[in-house]
């Protein structure tokens, strides 16, 4: 078994999402049958193979440095939870730990 | 006169606005109604406003009786997956987290439509952030497959395809990542494309995978298809990866269908065990009707292919852990557990674990664990070597030939909650499809017949090499005109006179 309901947890709190009890239970196996089954790709990845990350010859595309209207701030505010002073409202960064 | 609006040709509805024969007024009227009608067992449509379609049915009908040229498709409605950020109007990509969720901005692809003239039906349902072959991932419903609803309409925009077979819209709005496009379109009987990578702008478009996904046009008949193309695709500076090129001439080829001298290429590897008998048979009828017509076949292996569905379900799941990390609870979208004590840390984790469903969990997780340190390079790295050798394999067979073929799916449409429980299995839905995300390469499925054994629809699967989208419509327009002349009318027409669509009230009086 590559991923135990355990590392699933611990997958889970690294990428910022709760999970409970019975869905670790749930998708634990189901994500270990989908890994044995992507890991075929290690058989033909030889060491002379050069890795693609895009379809396409990707390019920097810069436009000129000018100043262009952008949203009101209504419009970008008017879909946040939770708002103050013309800002977004976020719960509290620190901790009791700091 | 309703139903012959509803079985009307996109092309057709638009040359008779623009002659002033209907306005785009009457035909909205029409499609809206058929929505009212038959949507309550289809379920195609998450957001339906009947007085904001017909406005800019109105406002299209005002630009027209002033003379303005708006093109060949001005007045005529479209439906649009809800992936599409449409300005003030629901956006939820399937999703709990984005439930009520207004845009403040069009997608580019929203602002083409609007600039020739086409009016917005509605939003159509989906898998949850585009994630799934079925759209049973949606958060808010299952739609049905048109041809029997208790089967699945494909995925992930089982909506749009829905809608174009029971004949609520006679266009709409698709995005392909491994096949959201092709598969639904392969099961339903209609034609979706997936443009070069690049050929159509993904501003405004929710990401899941940014280095395959593609927006692209879905349609019932083959020029219906590429006179939407034609005004979706072409340059955005907005999206950086956008190809400034000219749009390939794909409404000439869907006209011409001239394949004489084509040299067609199947592909060895897309077929044979796990492919329905029903799949086959109908692919090889198609392909001797291909070679009736002029086109030269030959087969041609591309051996990497079988790992494909492999690396796709490692570089996919990657760039979604990475995108989906835009729902922070922060700025949009759902927000839980803050109550003065939880920290932004533990409302983020909250609010993800309540918005996020099944499937979009399995793949940040799958792809937060490709990308950790220790894996990243057995499985991501693997994984885009991989991708350079079906990029490979696509370039050895385009020498051979001009374009490649295979069936679009291997099986017709499964029945609703037979793969809910068997991720892998659902996944084996786009082993053809796939391919083509990966190398960016264009795509496109036709119908091609109905399987003996289901009576289900089957899907013909073409691929070309990039920005040579035209030979997609050259092959579909050809194999469009031999199999409708032979049987004497279209699948969807076979729909709609038969038993199985009489809930559609789509026959002529």
């Amino acid at each position: 078994m590559a991923l135990t309901p355990q590392d699933v947890r611990r997958l889970g709190a690294l990428a910022r999402i709760e999970l409970t009890d019975e869905e670790l239970d749930r998708l634990a196996p189901q994500l270990d049958v989908i890994l044995e089954a992507v890991a075929s790709v290690t058989e033909v990845a030889a060491d002379d193979i050069p890795p693609t990350s895009h379809a396409l010859p990707l390019t920097n595309v810069f436009r000129d440095d000018e100043v262009r209207p952008s949203l009101p701030q209504e419009a970008v505010l008017a879909a946040a939870p939770a708002t103050e002073d013309g800002r977004f409202r976020v719960p509290r960064i620190l901790t009791e730990e700091g | 006169m309703s139903t012959a609006i509803l079985r009307a040709t996109a092309a057709d509805l638009g040359a008779r606005i623009a002659a002033g024969e209907l306005t785009s007024v009457e035909v909205t009227t029409a499609f809206l109604d058929q929505i009212e009608r038959v949507d309550g067992e289809v379920n195609a449509f998450l957001h339906v406003d009947r007085a904001w379609t017909l406005a800019q049915a109105e406002a299209v009908d005002a630009r027209l009786a002033t003379g303005e040229n708006l093109g060949p498709l001005a007045g005529v409605p479209i439906a649009v997956k809800d992936i599409f950020c449409t300005q003030g109007v629901p956006t939820t990509c399937g999703s709990k987290i984005l439930e009520g969720w207004l845009p403040p901005y069009d997608a580019t692809v929203i602002t083409r439509l609007r600039e020739a003239g086409l009016v917005i039906l509605g939003k159509t349902n989906m898998d949850e952030f585009a994630m799934g072959s079925s759209t049973e991932n949606s958060a808010y419903k299952i739609t049905g497959n048109p041809w029997a609803l208790d089967r699945i309409p494909g995925g992930s925009g089982g909506g749009s395809a829905a809608a174009l077979a029971s004949f609520e819209a006679p266009l709409a709005l698709g995005t392909d990542t491994g096949g959201s496009i092709r598969q639904p379109a392969a099961v339903t009987a209609s034609v979706g494309v997936k443009p070069t990578y690049g050929g159509t702008s993904r501003y405004g478009v929710v990401a899941m995978a940014s280095s395959l996904d593609q927006p692209g046009p879905c349609g019932r008949t083959v020029l219906d298809t590429a006179l939407l193309h034609e005004v979706i695709c072409g340059h955005d500076p907005m999206d950086s990866t956008s190809i400034d090129a000219p749009v390939p001439p794909v409404v000439e080829a869907a006209r011409s269908g001239d394949v004489r001298g084509l040299r067609i290429g199947v592909v060895t590897e897309l077929g044979g065990e796990g492919y329905a008998p029903g799949v086959e048979l109908r692919f090889r009828e198609a392909l001797a009707a291909l070679e009736a017509e002029g086109a030269e076949i030959v087969e041609v292996s591309c051996p990497h292919f079988s790992y494909a569905l492999g690396a796709y379900y490692l570089i996919m799941p990657s760039e979604v852990s990475s995108n989906l990390a835009r729902f922070d609870a922060m700025r949009y979208g759902l927000r839980v557990g803050d109550d003065g004590v939880n920290s932004v840390e533990e409302v983020m984790r909250l609010t993800r674990g309540a918005g996020f469903g099944d499937e979009v969990k399995r793949r940040i997780i799958i792809g937060t664990y490709a990308l950790s340190s220790g894996y990243y390079d057995a499985y991501y790295g693997s994984a885009q070597k991989v991708r350079t050798l079906i990029a490979r394999d696509f370039d050895a067979a385009f020498e051979q030939v001009d374009v490649l073929v295979s069936p679009s799916t291997p099986t017709t449409a499964f029945k609703r909650g037979e793969r809910t429980s068997d991720p892998l299995a659902m996944y084996k839905a786009d082993l053809c499809t796939i391919p083509s995300n990966m190398a960016g390469n264009a795509s496109a499925s036709f119908p091609c017949g109905l399987a003996p054994e289901d009576g289900l629809p089957v899907g013909f699967q073409v691929m070309a090499p990039p920005l040579a989208d035209d030979r997609l419509y050259r092959v579909g327009a050809a194999l469009e005109r031999a199999l409708d002349t032979a049987r004497g009318h279209t699948l969807l027409d076979e729909l709609a006179e038969s038993p199985a669509g009489a809930y559609l009230n789509v026959v002529e009086a």
